[in-house]
């Protein structure tokens, strides 16, 4: 048996044993929800369907209807899609990254974070989906075999390679997250009393056994999926960075794009992990497993990788007045005194400066002010997707060219519906899937559990 | 036995702490008798070698098909770009593979993650019989919430080891 030193804090508080996890972890799935869901659920549908109805708006009439002009081509749907795919990076960061770090405190959050990270990318790839115009031809990004030709899709295209990354990413971490999922769901069948419950947790469960065997090749096939999911995660920001990096734009041209772009996904995707899980912890009663602790780790992740962004737009700034380029230098200008100044400035607000207030102890262990914080986070990683394709885009090579943008309220309709349907999903899942990957858990509650830990050391001083 | 045909019934042990069954485990082993199967609630370290299991190979199965997912990565940028249909895009021409390899290497690598990823959890699922709406393999429900069942065919003196390596319960199937 390991033993952790007394000084790390317990992850698992009070006194449970391995029967009471499985009840806390199951609670939300036995019993009736609670007012807060349906209140919650209700104004997340109503959000999503707003977004159905501006969704068949566009498909019915055409993406004329959006706020697009010849100038400024690409604007809210590719800030959307880049804003969700990058919070979907928190997600697999967790599982994954965390998991070959050997980063205990992981197991309490990576089941949300993955669902989140799911949910995330699946908003996401709604945007270019639909922006195509033709959505029924959608299928033609793929290498399918056709009658011109064949004419093939173009794989020296980084739009291209982002239909390859999205789609590995987005199934890989759909499996990643069931193989895991599969021995949780097998306790809830376990425990069913209801026969149309247990006979739906008996099909999720895959006939789950937890055979000795079967547990063996499971921690074997979790590394590597996580020795897979690691590089996968930074290719795929890495990919829509270069969407921008790879054009002739100024202000896009830039080679920091990749690993300020990886950054910026793992700092918003961490702000979207505390918004839910503050509410998850809270609305669930599991202040146990999700500890101020767990809160306090990623604000500090949220500080670092918050202030790697700020360095990063330092960066730009300099470079681009060190390249003497002057359409360069006339991009950086415009961004932070031009029209969209407000955008520019409200970016480094919420990016740069909110984060360094982690710095304090006291504030990143205050639940309300990490709530504040982390919304106040994904606001800014969205204005700094605005500011990077809207700014970059609306002042031509040609002034005459020069024009502005602002969105109709379609595309408005359109994002806010993406917000529904993300929170629609992740609600139905709080109240159907074991929200903590309880197995994980249980077999780090002898050496982190509060309880545990205490009779160890009391025990451990009478030799 | 009378009959050859007929099996031999298994004896189940119950035991409510992973300390106590990776000890038993090693008793039950010692004193030489058979072990069929553990069922466990969550993965206990160091029972797959006091079980004497052999490690898994599922990683070498992944790696395996990592490479033939390159392999389709390789053929298909090759055959769509240079062989079926060359074309020139951006005044970058595609004359042979090598030359135009480093605008595949996305392409390649997520190929590879792809079907080393889905392959291995497939073979996964298959070798340990796991697909939708199968049966549940434990016999006792309990042993996915806090109990860890052995289970091993009846032997003389068996009982007497199990009791003495802290079961809890002992049932004769």
């Amino acid at each position: 048996m390991h033993y952790e030193s007394t000084e790390r804090k317990p992850l698992i508080l009070g006194d449970k044993s391995y029967h009471q996890i499985t009840e806390d972890v199951v609670r939300p799935i036995e019993t009736a929800a609670p007012r807060a869901w349906w209140v919650a659920f209700s104004i997340a549908l109503v959000m999503f369907l707003w977004g159905v109805g501006s969704l068949a708006y566009t498909v019915g009439t055409g993406i004329g209807v959006w706020g697009l002009n010849k100038t400024v081509g690409w604007a809210w749907d590719i800030t959307n899609f880049v804003w969700w795919v990058g919070i979907g990076h928190a997600g697999t960061l967790i599982s994954a990254v965390l998991l070959l770090f050997r980063q205990r405190w992981r197991m309490a959050i990576n089941r949300s974070a993955e669902a989140m990270t799911i949910f995330s990318v699946i908003q996401a790839g709604l945007f270019p989906l639909f922006h195509m115009g033709r959505v029924w031809l959608a299928y033609w990004v793929f290498p399918i075999p056709n009658q011109y030709g064949s004419l093939w899709v173009n794989f020296n295209s980084p739009l291209l390679w982002d239909v390859f990354a999205i789609s590995t990413y987005l199934t890989v971490s759909v499996v990643f997250w069931y193989v895991g999922l599969i021995p949780d769901f097998a306790m809830v069948r376990d425990r069913a009393i209801n026969p149309v419950q247990k006979h739906i947790y008996k099909i999720l469960s895959f006939g789950w056994g937890g055979k000795a065997k079967a547990w063996q090749r499971f921690e074997e096939v979790s590394l590597v999926l996580a020795g897979l999911a690691t590089p996968l995660v930074l290719s795929v920001h890495t990919i829509v960075s270069m969407d921008f990096a790879t054009s002739v734009i100024p202000g896009w041209h830039t080679t920091i794009f990749p690993p300020y772009f990886v950054a910026g996904a793992i700092f918003s995707g961490f702000a979207m992990v505390q918004t839910l899980l503050l509410i998850v912890r809270k609305v669930f009663k599991m202040e146990d497993y999700i500890t101020i602790q767990h809160i306090e780790m990623m604000n500090i992740v949220i500080m670092v990788t918050g202030s790697i962004v700020g360095v990063a737009y330092i960066t730009e700034l300099f470079i681009a007045w060190y390249s003497g380029v002057e359409y360069e230098q006339y991009a950086f200008l415009n961004r932070a005194t031009g029209p969209y100044w407000w955008a520019y400035w409200s970016m480094m607000t919420c990016n740069v400066f909110s984060p360094q207030f982690m710095w304090s102890k006291k504030l990143r262990t205050n639940l309300v002010f990490t709530f504040v914080i982390s919304i106040v986070v994904n606001i800014g990683m969205w204005f700094e997707r605005f500011v990077i394709i809207v700014t970059s885009l609306h002042r031509d090579y040609l002034p005459s060219s020069w024009s502005m943008f602002s969105p109709s309220f379609v595309e408005v309709g359109i994002f806010v519906g993406t917000i529904g349907f993300f929170f629609t999903l992740f609600l139905l899942y709080a109240r159907t899937f074991p929200v903590i990957a309880q197995a994980e858990l249980k077999t780090i509650l002898k050496t982190s559990g509060e309880a545990q830990k205490k009779l160890h050391n009391d025990h451990g001083a009478h030799h | 036995m009378a009959h050859t045909t007929e099996s031999v019934p298994l004896v189940r042990a119950m035991y409510h702490d992973d300390d106590v069954l990776i000890s038993a485990v090693k008793q039950i082993r010692a004193a030489g008798f058979k072990i069929s199967e553990v069922y466990t609630p969550f993965p206990v370290h160091g029972l797959d070698k006091a079980m004497g299991l052999k490690e898994s190979r599922i990683a070498v199965a992944a790696f395996m098909y990592g490479l033939i997912g390159l392999t389709v990565a390789v053929t298909l940028t090759w055959y769509m770009m240079v062989s079926d249909w060359p074309q020139n895009i951006g005044g970058k021409p595609n004359i042979n593979w090598a030359m135009n390899m480093p605008a595949f290497v996305p392409i390649l690598f997520e190929m590879t993650v792809f079907f080393a990823a889905h392959l291995m959890v497939w073979t996964y699922l298959v070798i340990n019989g796991l697909y939708p709406g199968a049966d549940a393999k434990n016999p006792d429900p309990r042993t996915t919430d806090d109990y860890f069942m052995v289970e091993l065919p009846a032997a003389k003196g068996l009982i007497e080891t199990l009791q003495k390596s802290g079961a809890v319960e002992i049932a004769e199937a």
